[in-house]
């Protein structure tokens, strides 16, 4: 497949966005600027990038607690996401939600989600509304390595299949469950192999290569669209900070060699290399490019920090569509 | 005409359903043999037939999958009807109802509507044991964001499920296994009751009885014998347990000024504790004894008839938890 370099720039763009906006939330984090937990995304941006370039707005994804760059890769609106990680009234979910429940249903995106494989069935049903109002619409899961062992997962996949449902699966297989490493935890080394016991196709694809996973989830949304039913992409790839926060905590869980060669890899060098030596970029471009993101992601910081925070009175706003509990 | 129509509690729900989906293209079934089965106890008989297997959809055994389906369908526009078969499991979909279903719109900033109606069937009588029988409604109503409801007759049945169908919020709809078959006056044409609101079944002075589900008629058996006595008790049917009509169950109380609460449900921890809590809240002064309760024993619904018609709160334990309420006090006077 020749991806065009208008749709490697439009890659290369969305990982740019998402890594200096986690890279961001990381420092806030660290000047204790944040409340709550957070769970980085840096490193995994190929992923994103390479699925969310393949849909259209009205496609839906469900996402995961590691949910930011989804949203950043869907087109999330870069302030009221920094908005939402600092509670403000002007968040995506008005404070109410963090970051980990940050969402976008204008844009599809429904929701990161606290719950490790509760993305997946929630997928299932958005898949099945979309073929139900036969628009054409797919749906995408996101979710990690871990989440394949949790009952969700199972149920999800194999009613995709069995209703031979409009949705691709996206496994971001960073090879650890929190801390866990992947090995300990499953018997098997590609989560692929389980996409043939549900009946569908499944790929693995290069998780630190951005055309790579944009190419398989090109193939993959196809086939939805056309009524091919369910597919799963394993796309290996590596978080290159913690599990939750930026420092380590201390815990050593990780080799540093094993950090390294990862960061060896990173999705977005590695691409301005290869457009580089294709003489489909220049330097000067990719700086530019950095340099108006870096200019966005100050201007959602300075947005989030002017925002109020939300009023005591909110608290028992939103429970239900209308009245509530009495 | 339709004054005389007469309707299995079964059937109001199956016409309830048919009635939406025939108005509303975006109501769709989904569950485990609702098919062309058309349900375990015939809830959804003969809707597929009628609607066709995209909107009556038989589902995997996989309860978090069949309400993450209701939820997601639910967020991206369509207002969907999953069955969990029995009550027993929602336990094994509890992650979709109380993570997902539940708080999405609050997390989401308000953003998302759920118009999800997810229905099953509670309670015990049919020698079904401790994982078929189970009345788990209080850590339904313990949930902030959803609503639940639990009709005791045909016509609650039919208006109370249209009413879920047309909600915009999260709504569990319980059935009692033991009423299926209870016929009733159903008028033909579509109606809904408002979530929210109580029936008052019986009128009456001296005692107010609050009671849902099949606990209603055992309250008007008791009730009845109790009449024969000159002790006249009035019955409150909440019909919608979340949210609760704590104003007609206060008023009652001001009036008689006792009050017995009754259900299925084991008494600790139970909805009785709720609404004697709200009681005693709202009208201490005026009542002449405790909030009484009445609620199975705090042990696992059993299996032989002999012990589970023992458990099952029955209108004689009623009777005597009203004379109780009666008499207390008045000793001697």
């Amino acid at each position: 497949m020749n991806i065009s370099p208008e749709v490697q720039f439009d890659l290369h763009r969305r990982m740019v966005r998402i890594r200096l906006f986690e890279e961001a939330a990381g420092r806030l984090a660290e000047a204790a600027k944040l409340p709550g937990f957070l769970h980085l995304y840096v490193g995994e941006e190929a992923v994103a990038a390479g699925v969310c370039a393949a849909l259209n707005d009205d496609d839906h994804i469900t996402s995961t607690h590691r949910g930011h760059g989804h949203l950043v890769a869907k087109g999330g609106d870069l302030n009221r996401m920094m908005a939402e990680l600092m509670g403000k009234s002007t968040g995506y979910c008005k404070g109410k939600g963090g970051s980990m429940h940050i969402s976008d249903l204008s844009l599809g995106m429904l929701g990161a989600n606290g719950i490790v494989g509760a993305g997946s069935p929630i997928a299932v049903g958005a898949a099945f509304a979309n073929r139900y109002r036969k628009k054409g619409q797919v749906a995408v899961a996101f979710f990690g390595d871990g989440a394949t062992n949790i009952g969700a997962f199972h149920e999800a996949a194999n009613m995709a299949c069995a209703l031979h449902l409009p949705i691709v699966f996206a496994c971001e297989n960073n090879e650890y469950g929190e801390f866990t490493p992947r090995d300990q935890t499953m018997a098997i080394t590609d989560i692929v192999d389980r996409a043939a016991g549900y009946g569908m196709p499944g790929v693995i694809v290069d998780g630190m290569d951005a055309i790579a996973v944009h190419e398989a989830t090109l193939e993959a949304v196809e086939r939805a669209r056309a009524g091919g039913g369910p597919s799963l992409i394993e796309a290996k790839t590596y978080r290159f900070y913690n599990h939750h926060g930026v420092q380590n905590l201390g815990l050593k869980y990780r080799s540093d060699d094993e950090v390294a060669r990862w960061k060896e890899r990173d999705p977005i060098f590695t691409l301005e290399d290869r457009m580089i030596e294709n003489k489909v970029a220049t330097r000067q471009q990719f700086d530019d490019i950095w340099a108006d993101w870096r200019a966005a992601i100050d201007r959602a910081i300075q947005f989030a920090e002017e925002s109020p925070l939300p009023t005591p009175d909110q608290v028992l706003v939103d429970v239900y569509t209308t009245g509530g509990a009495r | 005409m339709s004054e005389e129509r007469k309707l299995a509690y079964v059937m109001a729900f199956n016409e309830a359903v048919s009635q939406a989906m025939e108005a509303d293209p975006d109501v769709f079934c989904a569950g485990e043999d609702i098919g062309a089965f058309g349900g375990v106890f015939g809830t959804f008989g003969g809707l597929q037939a009628k609607f066709g297997t995209d909107r009556v959809v038989d589902t995997p055994i996989s309860e978090q999958a069949i309400v993450g389906l209701g939820v997601g369908a639910a967020a991206t526009g369509l207002r969907p009807i999953v069955d969990l078969m029995f009550m027993d499991f929602i336990c094994v979909a509890m992650d979709q109802i109380v993570n997902q279903a539940a708080k999405l719109k609050y997390m989401f900033g308000g953003e998302a509507t759920l118009p999800l109606t997810i229905t099953t069937a509670g309670g015990g009588g049919l020698s079904a044991a401790a994982q078929h029988s189970q009345s788990l409604e209080a850590i339904l109503c313990h949930i902030p964001g959803l609503k639940v409801v639990y009709p005791s007759t045909p016509y609650d049945m039919k208006g109370l499920m249209m009413a879920c169908i047309q909600e915009d919020n999260p709504t569990v709809m319980v059935k009692h296994k033991r009423l299926l078959g209870m016929s009733g006056h159903v008028p033909v044409e579509p109606y809904s009751i408002p979530l929210g609101t109580a029936n008052v079944v019986r009128p009456g002075r001296d005692v107010t009885i609050v009671a849902y589900g099949r606990m209603v008629h055992e309250s008007v058996a008791a009730a009845e014998k109790l009449a024969a006595d000159g002790i006249e008790c009035e019955i409150i049917d909440p019909r919608t347990l979340q949210p609760l009509d704590t104003d007609t169950i206060v008023a009652s109380a001001r009036r008689t000024n006792r009050v017995l609460v009754v259900h299925e449900a084991v008494r600790f921890g139970g909805l009785g504790a709720e609404i004697a809590a709200q009681i005693q809240e709202a009208a201490f002064d005026h009542l002449d004894a405790p909030v009484g309760r009445i609620g199975a024993p705090f042990s696992p619904v059993p299996f032989s008839p002999a012990l589970e018609q023992h458990y099952i709160p029955s209108s004689a334990a009623i009777e005597a938890g009203v004379r109780e309420a009666m008499f207390r006090n008045k000793v001697g006077a």
